[in-house]
């Protein structure tokens, strides 16, 4: 149903005119309808607490969520944005992201969605009442009435092929005219040919005519249609997720005035303004202003670096602590983020050209259907001296039992069952192709920030203090927003220290907190500026009059990090690290989590090049990393795995996105990739052997039409089983 | 063999209701979220009484 007939229109004379009714509709459209991605839900709690909620909510109309595609509808009244309601739902614990760009794309891809199921659901009761009368005519009826049964079953199967078989004969139609040979072209002739031939035997009162398994094959083939389209529409509706979020955005400093403008508007030796807790939207250098960044993402150092006037900052670093003017020396096309993006592409669509076992399958056994069917024609037209009409009837029973019915539905229904049993343990599978290549992996490469650890430091040496120094320690750590302070703020009140007073607590931006206690100044931050001797792991030091105390801290470990080393290398994959961090940590982490093969201090280019050296030794490689320093490498391995957590940038680039906080679904996914292999294999042996067997039948001329309704059945039955049977 | 005449009529007739049923369904957009409907059955918020429809708040 179009758009047009449901919405009520605004007036009604504007019903004839829908462009009109559009633009009448933008100007004064009383209610918005939002549309969130909300990755976190997975059950029904989720919908009752969320809809609940959201019901509850001052000019919220309804809110209804759909667990499968994880996408919340809300019609809401219009002072009501997005952002609301994304702030409503972080309070119940819920990550969201507003969906704006994708939504047009959406509904044609719904519309396609409901398209196919309909074309599925009328071959599907065409089959039902074709196969009725035709049961009758198998059972034995004869003469008139055998007739009467074949034109009844032509009426239903004439308008069902012309509505049903749209698909195939529009893709064999595209194809043809392309001068290429793929399924659909075989599928189309024998659907058409089989029709006519069925009809002409009728007309003639001949005693087999193949209505049933015309329909049949038409409502098996777009079963397997419509669940491989399912497979797409999810993963088409991540990609969506990602390139909807947030238009980069930068403040534009033009004579003492701010100006929020898009970042491909800005050009070289603009000067923007970059908040704390802002992200660095060019590369530039620092005009004024001092703070720490935070490069983690972009570098993989968990240690924050300091910055200051003439430093030159990069495109993708997060601001920490205090404000920065910030010259722009490389903006749009020339920034280092936009180079990264740009070999992301290149390796892209390298990976586009893989062609999967599905395909291969098809490209060797499309071209033998009609050749056989061609070849029985004339060798019978030899035997029989001329039968037209006794040869015609062999080729075409030749015809509809080579056709790939089973073909069509082994491989979508493995990739439907696999990627269902992952996104229920929290894997999103975005690239069709990318289970078949997971399957390939025997070396698996890790990034370690953000990746194997949760990118948030832990405090790890509190009881080496006096409890004094902890309570100092909590007092000034409270009043900065830096990663480290709040990481040792909510350490020490998870201990119940309580905080001091305290005097004069100041922030001195890109250094640390300072404050005046009992008398004596004290100070917690770089080592530096406090007067310490710097360590060579992440910490914060204290200054208490002369006294000085380091806390140190170590990044903790994503849940499921050691296990999911410990189950890959079980499975005989090689298990590497690849860190940009410095050696100490990296050498700690690995230890931690059993990796013995690591390396430290890795620039994002020697990253991809390391995985290009290992897949250019003959090494299949998956890559889980997070951040933009991995984008690189996660586009140019093989097949790619980032979190969720990660930069928006890696989730584009990588092939499966883990949609929870636990590791453990990687090595699921790659037990689970070699055994769906496994299944798709058996099924186009599966098909292969149904048609060794019946083929010779159809061309000796034995076949029957109800021989050929029951090998279709039943070996699209056998696929579909065996599919449901992974685990 | 009569009868046939009455009975090939009845089971088209009943064949095209089941289509347009299933028809309609599709149109009303409940093969939408099959996931959510398996677990909307275990929620009690409607169980004494249905969901109130608020007017034309027709999905698509």
């Amino acid at each position: 149903m179009s758009l047009v007939t449901i919405r009520p229109s605004a007036c009604p004379a504007c019903a004839a005119a829908p462009a009109a009714e559009a633009q009448a509709d933008h100007a004064e459209q009383p209610d918005a309808r939002l549309l969130l991605s909300v990755p976190a839900v997975h059950c029904g709690g989720c919908i009752a607490t969320i809809e609940r909620d959201l019901a509850d909510m001052a000019g919220v109309n309804s809110a209804r969520l759909n667990l499968t595609l994880k996408r919340l509808s809300v019609d809401a009244k219009p002072g009501i944005g997005a952002q609301d309601i994304i702030a409503r739902l972080a309070k119940l614990g819920y990550e969201a992201h507003e969906m704006d760009a994708g939504i047009i794309s959406m509904t044609a891809t719904e519309k396609q969605g409901r398209d196919l199921l309909m074309r599925v659901g009328v071959s599907g009761f065409a089959m039902m009442n074709v196969m009725l009368l035709s049961v009758a005519v198998w059972a034995g009826a004869e003469g008139p009435t055998r007739d009467l049964f074949h034109l009844i079953s032509a009426l239903i199967a004439i308008p069902t092929v012309a509505f049903a078989g749209q698909p195939f004969f529009r893709n064999a139609w595209q194809a043809a005219r392309a001068g290429r040979m793929d399924m659909d072209g075989p599928i189309s002739i024998a659907i058409l040919l089989t029709l006519i031939i069925s009809i002409y035997e009728s007309l003639l009162s001949g005693a087999h005519a193949y209505f049933e398994a015309v329909v049949m094959l038409i409502f098996f083939l777009l079963v397997g249609r419509y669940l491989d389209f399912r497979a797409r529409a999810v993963a088409r509706s991540a990609a969506q997720e990602l390139s909807a979020l947030e238009v980069p955005r930068a403040t534009r400093l033009s004579e003492g005035a701010e100006r929020e403008v898009s970042v491909a508007d800005l050009a070289v030796g603009d000067v923007v303004l970059v908040r704390p807790g802002g992200r660095v939207p060019v590369d530039g250098v620092v005009l004024s202003g001092q703070s720490e960044l935070d490069r983690a993402l972009l570098t993989g150092e968990t240690l924050p670096v300091f910055a200051s006037e003439g430093h030159v900052v990069s495109a993708g670093e997060v601001n920490l602590t205090g404000p920065l003017q910030v010259r722009v020396t490389a903006a749009g096309k020339d920034s280092s983020l936009h180079r990264m993006a740009d070999l992301v592409a290149t390796a892209e669509s390298a990976r586009m050209r893989y062609t999967t076992i599905a395909e291969r399958a098809a490209a060797a056994y499309a071209p033998s259907i009609p050749i056989l069917a061609f070849a029985a024609f004339v060798v019978w037209m030899y035997i029989s001296g001329g039968d037209l009409r006794l040869s015609l009837n062999i080729a075409v029973a030749s015809l509809i039992i080579t056709c790939p019915c089973a073909l069509g539905l082994a491989v979508p229904a493995v990739v439907t069952s696999a990627s269902g049993k992952l996104f229920r343990k929290g894997l999103l599978i975005k690239d069709g192709t990318a289970l078949e290549r997971l399957a390939e992996v025997d070396t698996v490469v890790f990034d370690k920030t953000g990746t194997l650890t949760m990118g948030t430091p832990e405090p790890t040496n509190l009881g080496a203090h006096p409890p004094q120094a902890l309570q100092v320690a909590l007092t000034l750590a409270e009043g900065s927003s830096h990663p480290l302070s709040q990481a040792l703020a909510r350490a020490l009140r998870a201990q119940a220290v309580v905080p001091v007073g305290m005097d004069a607590i100041s922030e001195i931006a890109g250094y640390g907190m300072e404050g005046t206690w009992q008398g004596q100044r004290v100070r917690l931050g770089r080592a530096d500026w406090v007067g310490a001797e710097p360590s060579d792991t992440t910490a914060a030091y204290l200054s208490i009059g002369g006294a000085i105390h380091p806390f140190t801290f170590a990044d903790q470990l994503r849940a499921g990090a050691a296990e999911v080393v410990a189950a890959l290398q079980a499975q005989g994959k090689s298990v590497r690290l690849i860190s940009g961090d410095v050696p100490a940590a990296v050498q700690d982490l690995a230890a931690r989590v059993g990796i013995t093969d690591w390396q430290a201090g890795a620039l994002p280019a020697e990253k991809a090049a390391q995985v290009s050296e290992l897949q250019a030794a003959g090494h299949k490689v998956l890559m889980v990393g997070d951040g933009l320093n991995d984008t690189v490498a996660l586009s140019v391995a093989h097949v790619s795995i980032s979190p969720a957590s990660a930069m928006d940038a890696a989730r584009a680039a990588s092939d499966m996105v883990l949609l929870g906080r636990d590791l453990r679904p990687v090595a699921d996914a790659v037990r689970m990739s070699g055994t769906a292999m496994q299944r798709i294999r058996e099924n186009l042996w599966q098909s292969g052997i149904y048609n060794a067997i019946f083929v010779p039948i159809a061309l000796f001329g034995f076949a029957t039409p109800l021989w050929a309704a029951f090998v279709m059945s039943l070996s699209s039955i056998s696929v579909t089983l065996n599919a449901l049977r992974l685990k | 063999m009569e009868v046939l005449a009455i009975l090939i009529p009845v089971s088209l007739f009943l064949g095209l209701l089941g289509l347009g049923a299933f028809l309609w369904t599709l149109r009303k957009g409940m093969y939408d979220d099959p996931e959510g409907d398996s677990q909307r059955i275990l929620d009690p918020r409607y169980d004494d009484k249905p969901k109130p429809v608020p007017p034309e708040d027709d999905p698509r």
